[in-house]
């Protein structure tokens, strides 16, 4: 597994081929670890890839610039895809996905931020990452306005919709259009499915969209797996100083791209076994990567996807 | 022995009962001029935090973040992850009560935020249980890399303080609504260091009693071990315990030499995990033969002057001294 994998070469993440990649590598973690959670990993690789490819300024070997772009991933369960998503940016080896929540390694099972810088802070209770990148985004604009750095950072914040039922993030939201840090970008990944149940039948957000108007918030509803369309409008945005911050409601499926998967509830945390992997690259790539012959065990190393491996190909 | 002269020259007259939280506006209004990186979040109680001051001076600094305390901490989160360094500032009860956000968005993360609780204990007086501060020393000091301090007066206050910005971690400071006499400092023993607590009292080896006073309790225990000292014909020890978190450790193994067989713990917290819960801690793993005991609060706080409270709850020089001499004559008697 992971033994020969590389990142496809192609020049833009948001490519067929790199969201293949970048699904298979999510769920190869995922079957590694043996737990994990999938179905809200999957929704994610769109909008991750959209905003990673060409809206957000950073540098591979200058990893903490002062005036880098920041992430935070406030639905910490979902992290596997934003491994994925830095290592094929080429922020760390693909072999070390295969370390996921595994004891001292940095890929923890949810971000930690003191193993792991480029998480910006530590998530996985849910409903505070939204208020630390609220802080983030006024202590940049606090330090853009004094000379301090030379361009005014943007800061993504993705939040689940389960995670809407948390008070801290509307006392967030709140605070947010009091402030106007335009640079804060907040995206809720719209999956309509948590642990117990449907969003809709544990606890309603809707009417979602007029509440995040009322809270004087620039809101934009949008396809969730449409990467064109999320990467339009994400370059399209004027990060100003003063402004209403953006909230995306970006509409996703659970279990994105794997029509098993594809559910608002029964992959939520669950590791997919053996079996359901192969099914699930298999629809990805309409095959198994690579051949093995017949009478042969399956080795645990699944996958040194040839597909993408191969010289010439991509 | 002149005991009067060795516990009253433990307070410097000089100066004016203050308290700590104002001693701690003023002085961050001031580090807010040296330090640019220093900003303030307040939820709607900066007239009572004494945030009030800094927010007069640095408009573009201080954050109002309204009644919402769990947003202030993790926004404060924030702030320190971009590179200020943020005072957050609440009530203790209600700041401390955010203990989630604490334990994630600060500690967990690593976050340099310095959080700053007001109104500790029943000292506080009418407003009640609700407002009172009373287990947030022992919220703070569970959480690893978390620094914590409760000062006597001014000059520990404003100390801290100056310590706290140039200390690259999370911190609790806590405060008092009341007033605090300042303590003497002798000129050669001003520096103030990370984990060293303050021998108000001459160091006597043959002492047989011990008090370990923190915060707001450091005044009326020293008045208390005057009236013990003339009752027992005996020296006390009286410690000023500022640092909660690290706490000093080599003052525990000097008297731990030494044969004072009471020792006693004051503060205005309740008596698990504060001052008392950690000097037990200490003694118990040491294998220290002398007892422990804990003067503090052991129920819901109520409303009352805080004269009253303070009656009612035995903190008073006279409350202190009728409990510890009791203590001290039951380990006598048995």
């Amino acid at each position: 597994m992971f033994m020969n994998f590389q990142w496809p070469r192609v020049d833009s993440i948001t490519q067929p081929d790199s969201l293949k990649a970048i699904r298979q590598t999510i769920l190869e973690q995922i079957f590694l670890a043996k737990s994990g959670h999938p179905g809200g990993s999957l929704s994610l690789v769109e909008i991750l890839a959209s905003i990673f490819d060409k809206n957000f300024e950073h540098t591979v070997t200058n990893p903490e610039r002062p005036d880098r772009d920041r992430f935070i991933l406030s639905k910490g369960h979902g992290v596997p895809a934003l491994y994925s998503i830095l290592s094929s940016l080429g922020f760390f080896a693909p072999e070390e996905l295969r370390n996921l929540r595994k004891f001292g390694h940095f890929l923890q099972g949810h971000p930690d931020k003191r193993r792991f810088s480029l998480m910006e802070t530590s998530t996985g209770s849910l409903g505070q990452g939204a208020s630390v990148g609220l802080g983030l985004a006024l202590g940049l604009r606090l330090a853009f306005s004094k000379g301090q750095i030379s361009r005014l950072p943007r800061v993504y914040v993705v939040l689940g919709d389960g995670e809407m039922q948390e008070g801290q993030v509307w006392e967030c939201l709140m605070a947010a259009g009091k402030f106007k840090p335009g640079n804060l970008i907040f995206i809720l990944d719209r999956n309509r499915g948590q642990i117990d149940g449907s969003v809709e039948e544990i606890m309603s957000l809707d009417p979602l969209e007029d509440k995040l108007k009322a809270f004087n918030l620039n809101v934009s509803t949008l396809d969730g797996h449409d990467v064109s369309a999320l990467t339009r409008f994400f370059a399209s945005l004027e990060v100003k100083s003063e402004s209403r911050p953006t909230f995306v409601v970006a509409n996703t499926l659970k279990g994105k791209g794997i029509s098993f998967m594809e559910h608002p509830t029964a992959w939520h945390g669950v590791a997919p076994k053996k079996i359901e992997l192969e099914r699930a690259l298999w629809e990805l790539f309409g095959g198994l990567p690579k051949e093995i012959p017949e009478g042969e065990p399956i080795p645990d190393c699944i996958s040194p996807f040839g597909r993408l491996t191969l010289k010439g190909e991509v | 022995m002149n005991s009067a002269n060795v516990y009253q020259s433990a307070f410097d007259k000089t100066q004016k009962a203050k308290a700590s939280r104002l001693s701690f506006g003023e002085e961050l209004a001031e580090l807010g001029s040296v330090d640019s990186r220093i900003v303030v979040l307040d939820a709607d109680l900066s007239k009572s935090t004494r945030t009030d001051i800094f927010a007069g001076k640095f408009a573009d600094r201080f954050f109002n973040m309204g009644i919402a305390e769990a947003n202030l901490i993790g926004t404060a989160a924030g702030l320190a992850n971009a590179g200020m360094i943020p005072f957050a500032a609440s009530f203790g009860c209600f700041l401390t009560g955010r203990f989630d956000q604490i334990r994630m968005s600060v500690a967990f993360a690593g976050a340099n935020v310095k959080l700053v609780g007001t109104h500790a204990g029943v000292g506080i007086g009418e407003d009640g249980h609700s407002q009172m501060a009373l287990e947030d020393l022992t919220l703070m000091r569970v959480l690893p890399g978390m620094t914590v301090f409760q000062p006597a007066d001014d000059y520990d206050t404003r100390s801290f303080l100056k310590w706290s910005v140039a200390h690259k971690g999370p911190v609790y400071m806590r405060l008092t609504r009341q007033n605090l006499p300042a303590l003497a400092r002798k000129k050669d023993a001003q520096q103030f260091s990370v984990g060293k607590w303050q021998l108000l009292t001459e160091g006597n080896s043959e002492s047989p009693i011990v008090v370990f006073a923190t915060g707001s309790l450091v005044g009326p225990s020293i008045e208390a071990a005057e009236k013990l000292s003339q009752k027992l014909n005996a020296s006390i020890e009286v410690v000023n315990a500022n640092w909660i978190q690290p706490y000093d450790e080599f003052m525990l193994s000097e008297f731990a030499e030494r044969k004072a067989k009471l020792w006693v713990s004051v503060e205005d917290h309740y008596v698990t995990g504060g001052l008392g819960g950690l000097i037990s801690e200490w003694m118990a793993s040491r294998g220290c033969p002398a007892r422990l005991l804990k003067i503090g609060v052991s129920d819901f706080g109520q409303s009352g002057t805080p004269e009253v409270n303070s009656q009612a709850y035995g903190f008073t020089p006279e409350g202190i001294f009728e409990k510890i001499s009791l203590a001290f004559e039951n380990l006598n008697s048995r």
